[in-house]
């Protein structure tokens, strides 16, 4: 951070090309405390959760589907596999042609960003449940929806758990990219907006936000939680 | 009779020849309430006929009556203590004793006072609130037949359950089933490849041929038994349960390591007869 206030004090550019890193931080608080970052991260973090949402609902209903019929495996399986490969961004195209550009096409890439991830962890999830603990739960009288719920699924937490751990990387990347396209509020959205008026202070104080929220979700909450699921399983020491 | 197996037959696919098959018109009754064993050489199909027992697996020929009702699918009536411990995870070890209780419709307060009543007398007591991976091999497994023994099935269908604990551990463990099945007349069904434990804790013990499995011969051992110490008696037994197997023994190893392979006993001794069972 010293480098940096250096460099800027030091350096040719025009302040508000190359903020100093004070220069940053007060309009990083300002921005705040006026409240304009803050309506921005909520409206972010709101379509990421709708977004994020839809896509482990979709996920699991289809993954279900995928390990349970032979022929969806064949057919929806293969597709997903190759659709996984495609960049969500590119979509945004054809959701702008299907909902105009507003906030359901950023939504429609955000959800699709996690769904195929969500599809492919649920299904090897569920693949991959040993079939020890599905022979003792027959034997105890479990079957159809009880068999479900309370085998298939929580033997396949670990694996759901890194699932959402990677669809979330695809899709917050997918929200930035939409919301820096698209129209509304939201933090990309901030960002196109510092680049159109020349405040760079601004758009670094909203990079530094998204990079913090990114490191909050990736380190805090799911190393967290698959930590907690390592320590409760004894998988690990 | 009480369990009836008649002409089963059954096969899995196979990679190269298409199908094996795995057991050849398998008959065999066992009385309510009796101690049964089956030994053989791995492979042979034990598990999977306990499986068919069970109602995990399908036969293709053949039927499976319970006082004369047919067996279709799997039920709690027969439960099954797997070789190894099989407890989830994901719940403490009350938890995992009551969930077959609970599918019962019992009330959640009335499974855990009989998973409590239970665990207590597998002497786990306070172990209740623990999560499986805090237990011993040993301990685990005795939580599992706790979650067997609570449902009180009509049958308890045994895999190999103690083959992967040690001597000491299996030592106890035999003699707190055999406390366990005099207490609650319930019929077992237990599958070992040791002819000591076999002998030790049986009334019946079914001999099974290999390739595709059949039953070889049945032996009845004596009916006073503390599941510890051999005698010349159970001594006897294992000799001629041994003479049994040793062909079967001889066939799996010839197959596995060609044709000259010349499986080599001639005399069972005090001290390793018992060994020599378990190894097949
Ligand atoms: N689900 C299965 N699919 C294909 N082959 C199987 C399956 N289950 C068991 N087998 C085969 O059937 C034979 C008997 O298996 P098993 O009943 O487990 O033997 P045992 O319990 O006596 O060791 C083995 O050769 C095994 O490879
Ligand atoms: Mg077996």
């Amino acid at each position: 951070m010293a480098i940096w206030e250096v460099t800027s004090r030091l350096s040719d550019l025009p302040d508000f090309m190359f903020p100093s890193f004070t220069q940053v931080m007060s309009t990083l608080i300002s921005g705040l405390i006026s409240g304009q970052i803050l309506i921005a991260i909520g409206a972010s973090l709101s379509r990421l959760l709708i977004g994020f949402t839809i896509a482990s609902v979709l996920g699991l209903v289809l993954g279900y589907l995928i390990w349970r019929y032979k022929i969806v495996e064949d057919t929806l399986g293969f597709l997903v596999t190759a659709l996984q490969s495609i960049p969500s961004i590119v979509w945004f195209p054809l959701a702008i042609i299907w909902f105009g550009l507003n906030d359901f096409a950023i939504l429609f890439i955000v959800t699709l960003g996690a769904t195929w991830t969500m599809i492919v962890n649920a299904t090897s999830g569920f693949k991959n449940v040993p079939v020890l603990y599905q022979r003792v739960a027959k034997s105890l009288g479990s079957s159809g929806f009880h068999f479900l719920r309370t085998v298939i699924l929580p033997a396949s937490v670990p694996q759901l758990i890194s699932g959402l751990r990677i669809a979330w990387a695809f899709s917050w990347r997918a929200l930035m990219a939409g919301e820096l396209l698209g129209a509304g509020v939201g933090l990309g959205q901030l960002l196109e907006s510092g680049r159109a008026l020349g405040q760079m202070d601004l758009v670094i104080s909203v990079m530094i936000i998204i990079g913090v929220i990114g490191t909050i979700m990736d380190n805090v909450l799911f190393l967290r939680l698959e930590r907690s699921v390592e320590r409760k399983w004894g998988i690990r020491a | 009779m009480y369990l009836k197996i008649e002409g089963i037959e059954k096969s899995f696919p196979h990679k190269e020849k298409g199908t094996v098959k795995v057991l050849d018109h398998i008959n065999l009754d066992i009385e309510k309430g009796q101690f049964v064993s089956i030994v053989g050489p791995s492979g042979c199909g034990k598990s999977t006929m306990l499986y068919l027992i069970a109602g995990l697996e399908k036969a293709e020929q053949g039927k499976i009556s319970i006082n004369g009702k047919e067996v279709k699918g799997s039920g709690s009536d027969r439960v099954v203590v797997f070789q190894e411990a099989g407890l989830f995870p994901w719940l403490t070890v009350l938890d995992n004793v009551t969930y077959g209780l609970l599918l019962k419709k019992m009330s959640k307060k009335e499974a855990e006072q009989k998973a409590i009543e239970m665990l207590k007398m597998v002497h786990l007591g306070n172990y209740i609130d623990s999560y499986p991976h805090e237990l011993s091999g040993g301990m685990k497994q005795r939580v599992s037949i706790a979650r067997a023994l609570v449902m009180e099935p009509d049958i308890l269908l045994m895999d190999e359950p103690f083959a992967a604990l040690d001597e000491q551990t299996r030592m106890v463990l035999h003699k707190e089933l055999l406390d366990i099945w005099r207490k609650t007349k319930v019929t077992v069904l237990f599958i070992t490849h040791n002819i000591r434990e076999a002998v030790l804790l049986s009334q019946k013990i079914v001999v099974f041929a290999t390739r595709p499995g059949k039953i070889k011969a049945t032996f009845k051992s004596n009916d006073t038994k503390d599941g510890v110490m051999p005698n010349d008696v159970t001594l006897q037994l294992e000799k001629q349960i041994l003479a049994e197997l040793q062909e079967e023994i001889e066939k799996v190893l010839k197959e596995e390591m060609g044709d000259d392979y010349s499986f080599k006993t001639n005399s069972v001794s005090r001290d390793t007869s018992g060994d020599m069972g378990s190894h097949i």
